[in-house]
């Protein structure tokens, strides 16, 4: 591919993707009173969270089973409220420990 | 100054993910190839995986340029919404210049994290957004330049750390708020069919992630509106 057509497309892109970022974030500014919207919005990141995390989380290690074993130590230790840095370290642990297990036996 | 660094710290978990995700993205825009320095440029305007995936796809045949359009704004477009929900809970200085300058770094783990919080000040997110910035660059360089320099095995657990991430976020409210429960258990129904059910299963997932979201928080939000009491608490800091 030559520069200019790689520029091109990269300006697109990118600008694109900053105007959907940037634009609704300057544009919206005042509180928003309606109960059904507020709702919404409240609602809106753990609905996102969640479409993004099952099934995909499943998919994303080595195998299947490490995978889900490391969803339930997450699951169970943000169910006692642990902070999300040891979250997210214990189950990266638990998937190599897992997939270590799989290779030795 | 205090909050810079709160943020700064808070976005170490998120950089770990991205380095994984990215060194990915420059081993695959090299093979595909893309110069090093085309990828590092690609991941340090744009910061989206779906979208930079996607994007490089398209940039292998010339003159696709509505195409590229059309695919970003679909793929993309949940920023938007996530914009507005943090724009909702921004401190009283969070305006103008700054919301253009840092609406930039919306990306899916910025915005977890930001709406973990009940207010979102300037140096916070700044210092949130800063780390797996670099994180995002340094991984797509890295991936780029050197190839396999991770193990598979430390690739493969690091895979996971985004995705702790989230549960972590999601979990604790799930367990204190029925009408999040519903909300977290109908986006998750959604989002397994679209994984799942031939022909809508080649819906580009960063739009069908917006659909699934859309559709469940509608629906909660239709079904158990929140009363002016439950919301009261977060005014005292507007």
């Amino acid at each position: 591919m030559n520069t200019t057509e790689f520029f091109k497309y990269l300006f697109l892109m990118a600008g694109v993707t900053y105007l959907i970022r940037a634009l609704p974030f300057a544009m919206i500014t005042k509180k928003i009173k309606n109960p059904y919207i507020k709702s919404f919005l409240y609602y809106i990141p753990f609905a996102v969270l969640s479409a993004m995390t099952i099934p995909a989380v499943f998919y994303a290690t080595g195998n299947v089973y490490s995978a889900m074993a490391g969803l339930l130590v997450a699951i169970l230790f943000s169910y006692r409220e642990k902070s999300l840095t040891t979250v997210a370290l214990l189950s990266c642990t638990t998937v190599f420990i897992i997939e270590l297990l799989f290779k030795i036996f | 100054m205090k909050d810079f660094f709160y943020g700064l710290k808070s976005g170490i978990p998120i950089s770990l993910g991205y380095l994984s995700v990215s060194f990915t993205f420059g081993i695959m825009a090299v093979s595909m190839g893309f110069k090093w320095w085309q990828a590092v440029v690609i991941s340090m305007l744009t910061v989206t995986s779906a979208g930079q995936f996607s994007g490089i796809r398209t940039m292998m045949y010339p003159g696709h340029y509505l195409e590229m359009i059309i695919s970003q704004i679909t793929i993309n477009i949940r920023y938007s919404f996530m914009s507005i929900s943090i724009g909702q809970k921004t401190s009283k200085r969070f305006t103008g210049i700054y919301r253009y300058l840092l609406g930039f770094f919306m990306t899916d783990e910025i915005f977890a994290v930001a709406s973990s919080k009940k207010i979102v000040g300037v140096s916070y997110f700044a210092g949130l957004s800063l780390i797996p910035w670099i994180g995002w660059t340094l991984g797509t360089t890295l991936g780029a330049l050197c190839g396999n320099i991770l193990p598979e095995n430390v690739m493969s657990a690091l895979g996971l750390a985004i995705y702790g991430m989230f549960v972590a976020i999601v979990v604790p409210e799930v367990k204190k708020n029925r009408p999040v429960f519903i909300t977290v258990s109908a986006s998750i129904i959604l989002s397994c069919l679209f994984y799942y059910i031939p022909v809508i299963n080649k819906i580009p997932s960063g739009f069908t992630i917006s659909i699934c979201a859309i559709g469940a928080a509608a629906l909660c939000a239709f079904l158990f509106p929140m009363t002016e009491e439950q919301n009261g608490g977060n005014d005292e800091y507007n």
